[in-house]
């Protein structure tokens, strides 16, 4: 199972994670990005793709 | 088994090259310099090494520098248009600390200038071509034997300091053909680059070892995986603009070559013993020096002939040394007067020129005038 | 829990994250796409050099974990080509920017091509020098502004990517910051092309070249990339009218075109199995 990973420290908040989300599950929270409240990523890994601060990313959830 | 042969200059460099182990050279086509890039490109894949003419002197260079980080000993050919086309990357194999020997058969200028008449006036440019504080050594051969030796001499210097050395040779020995002697392959002592033991990701690449001068990079893909660049770095080899850093980094540039100019410095002196008048000079000019000493010697004058090897840094500890016994001066040199200045930071007193900018030479005669002038 | 996926953490040097580059900008993104590429291939970190000259896009080269260096403005490929050819087992990766290897450095863009020695050049072209603060570069359309185009540029831009190909490079192709998936595949099969190859790659500039040219947000650009660029096979399809206004994406065109260093190792070879000669020739 993966898991999608928000690293605040190198996000930038440019927003292109969330105009390309297909599902519309991100948006920028005070100035970073982040997943909605009622989530709906389906673990696609565009934003992973396209995020030029390497600030979100999909993880192999360890032990689940 | 040394052997002997009937070399000009320029072919006598690229054979003492490739006894130093040189086996890249990159260049482009310009007199009076042309004959290394030839003979280059005919004797390198001979012996399994690379030539390459590539597109101009700034493409030249930095393909030298190149092959020098992938840990080959690398050079370049070429002529004063050349060679000011050469600073910028010039300055960086100073700051990066990648060693590579530089030809410049010097002609007369300043821009395209006197083709390809001989001259001397890249003196200066040979020492601050490159922006900013840099390291740099030059040596300057006076025959077509000193264009074979010295050469190795460049090699081992440049590799044991990590540091561009400049071979400012002139049109004079350049083109000029003497019997010259190859010793034989075991005589020559020939300085390696000291690498360091592969350290996996190198941390501290441009880290000195205690007791060194410059660090131990070992070439591109023998298990490293590390940084190099022409912005003022750390010891990791990244970029900084901590003042500290780069006060250290220069300090250290700087003091590489300061601090050794024992081993870096050579001179030769000629009937200097009781001399009370000197003339200094350099490259093709000292043999018409050497003529008229001889003849004012004849003549009763105290005359001798100091002649800077290693002409940056200037041997100024050598030159001090005869100072007390010297009444007079005299600097001869292809140019309006640039080691003049040296000389006589040196001394502190003034010294008399002969000089030239027509790209004639200077004859034997006018040096011995102005000893006799001074031999009073 | 690392701050950074595993992609990130094996091809990049974390330490220095997060880069310089501003938000938005197609740079990373293009690093990104260049350190997928390499783990495909599974290149040998330790023999995979990658050269950069000046400018945003030569940033990329100290952020990469393999053997990197940033020489001088427009140099990175004589650079290149000194290190391929001292130690042709290294693979060689030039990453360049448009005024990089367009303008300062197009004399050694255009000897590399037509050497066709075996080198993989690519382009963040992002239509400005962004390093000095936006003037205009040699890929600047015509008409469009810069710091130094206050009344809108005067000059054509160059294609890089014809360019090359007409200057006699093997493989050319096309990438964006948008087509992230198109421009990795691009980038394998060019480290792979034996020869000269190079991947002219559309980046955003948002904070110069796009605020100067009311083009938008990083956003904004990267949607006009999107409904712009299309991928090479469905552009092939295409009719001449439905191509109008539209750019293929992926590989341009690809030669077997000889290699420089396979030429000259037939040179070195051929001098081995002559005759043993005199070793100073003067004929």
């Amino acid at each position: 199972m993966k898991r999608l990973l928000i690293n605040p420290r190198f996000c930038k908040g440019c927003g292109i994670c969330a105009a390309f989300c297909p599902k519309s599950a991100l948006e920028l929270k005070d100035g970073k990005a982040a997943l909605k409240e009622r989530c709906s990523c389906i673990l696609c890994g565009l934003c992973e793709q396209r995020c030029p601060d390497y600030a979100i990313f999909l993880r192999d959830e360890v032990g689940a | 088994m040394s052997e002997l042969r009937l070399l000009q200059g320029n072919e006598a460099c690229v054979e003492g090259a490739l006894a130093a182990g040189m086996r890249f050279f990159a260049g482009y086509p310009i007199t009076p310099s042309t004959e290394i890039a030839e003979r280059c490109a005919l004797r390198l894949p001979q012996k399994g090494g690379k030539f390459i003419q590539m597109e101009d002197e700034l493409a030249s260079i930095a393909a030298v520098i190149g092959a020098s980080v992938a840990g080959v000993k690398a050079m370049t050919a070429t002529s004063g248009p050349g060679f000011s086309l050469m600073q910028e990357n010039i300055g960086y194999a100073s700051l990066a600390e990648i060693p590579c020997v530089i030809v410049n058969v010097q002609r007369c200028g300043p821009s395209s200038g006197l083709p390809t008449s001989p001259a001397q006036g890249d003196y200066m440019q040979a020492r601050w071509g490159t922006h900013g504080d840099h390291p740099i050594i030059a040596i300057s051969p006076s025959t077509v034997q000193e264009a074979y030796t010295l050469m190795i001499r460049c090699f081992n210097l440049s590799e044991k300091y990590r540091v561009p050395v400049i071979f400012l040779m002139d049109e004079i020995v350049g083109h000029l053909r003497e019997g010259t002697e190859f010793p034989a392959a075991e005589s020559l002592e020939l300085y390696e680059r000291v690498s360091s033991p592969v350290m996996g990701i190198d941390k501290h690449c441009y880290q000195v070892e205690e007791g060194e001068w410059a660090p131990r990079l070992n070439p591109f893909g023998r298990g490293e995986r590390y940084n190099i660049t022409g912005l003022i770095h750390d010891e990791g080899g990244f970029p900084t603009n901590n003042k500290a850093t780069a006060r250290a980094l220069i300090s250290r540039l700087l003091d590489k070559i300061d601090r050794n100019t024992e081993d870096i410095c050579d001179a030769r002196e000629y009937r200097m013993e009781d001399a009370e008048i000197a003339v200094v000079c350099y490259g093709g000019t000292v043999r018409s020096a050497m003529a008229a000493v001889e003849r004012a010697r004849a003549e009763g004058a105290r005359v001798g002939m100091f002649r800077p090897v290693t002409v940056w840094p200037f041997p100024e500890a050598r030159l001090r040394a005869w100072l007390p016994q010297l009444k007079g001066l005299i600097v001869a040199e292809h140019n309006h007067g640039q080691m003049l200045l040296e000389v006589e930071r040196v001394a502190r007193r003034p010294a008399r020129m002969i000089g030239r900018v027509n790209g004639t030479l200077i004859p034997p005669d006018e040096i011995y005038a102005a000893i006799m002038e001074d031999n009073v | 829990m690392r701050e950074y996926s595993d992609l990130i953490y094996k091809y990049t040097r974390v330490d220095h994250l997060p880069h310089i580059w501003c938000a938005g900008c197609g740079n990373g993104i293009l690093t990104r796409d260049v350190a997928v590429a390499f783990e495909r291939l599974k290149l040998e970190r330790e023999k995979t050099v990658v050269v950069s000259g000046i400018g945003c896009s030569s940033r990329a080269a100290g952020y990469l974990d393999v053997n990197t260096i940033h020489t001088t403005h427009g140099r990175a490929l004589a650079f290149a080509t000194g290190i391929k050819l001292a130690n042709p087992e290294l693979h060689v990766v030039v990453i360049t920017g448009d005024g990089d290897c367009a303008a300062i450095g197009g004399n050694h863009l255009i000897h590399a091509a037509r050497r066709n020695i075996d080198l993989t050049a690519i382009v963040f072209n992002n239509n400005t020098y962004g390093m000095t603060g936006g003037q205009y570069s040699p890929t600047t359309p015509t008409g469009d502004k810069g710091t130094t185009a206050p009344y809108g540029n005067i000059d054509r831009a160059f294609d890089i990517a014809r360019l090359a190909e007409s200057s006699g490079a093997s493989y050319t192709a096309r990438g964006t910051a948008y087509h992230t998936l198109e421009t990795i595949q691009a980038i394998e099969r060019g480290i792979l092309h034996k020869g000269f190859s190079l991947i002219d790659c559309y980046s955003v500039c948002p904070t110069y070249y796009g605020r100067k040219n009311k083009k938008g947000s990083a956003v904004d650009m990267l949607i006009w990339q999107r409904d712009h660029g299309v991928p090479r096979a469905r552009y092939d399809a295409l009719s001449p009218e439905e191509r109008q206004g539209k750019f293929p994406v992926g590989i341009l065109q690809q030669n077997d075109y000889p290699e420089f260093i396979e030429q000259y190792q037939r040179i070195i070879d051929g001098c081995e199995t002559e005759q043993e000669r005199s070793a100073f020739i003067h004929d």
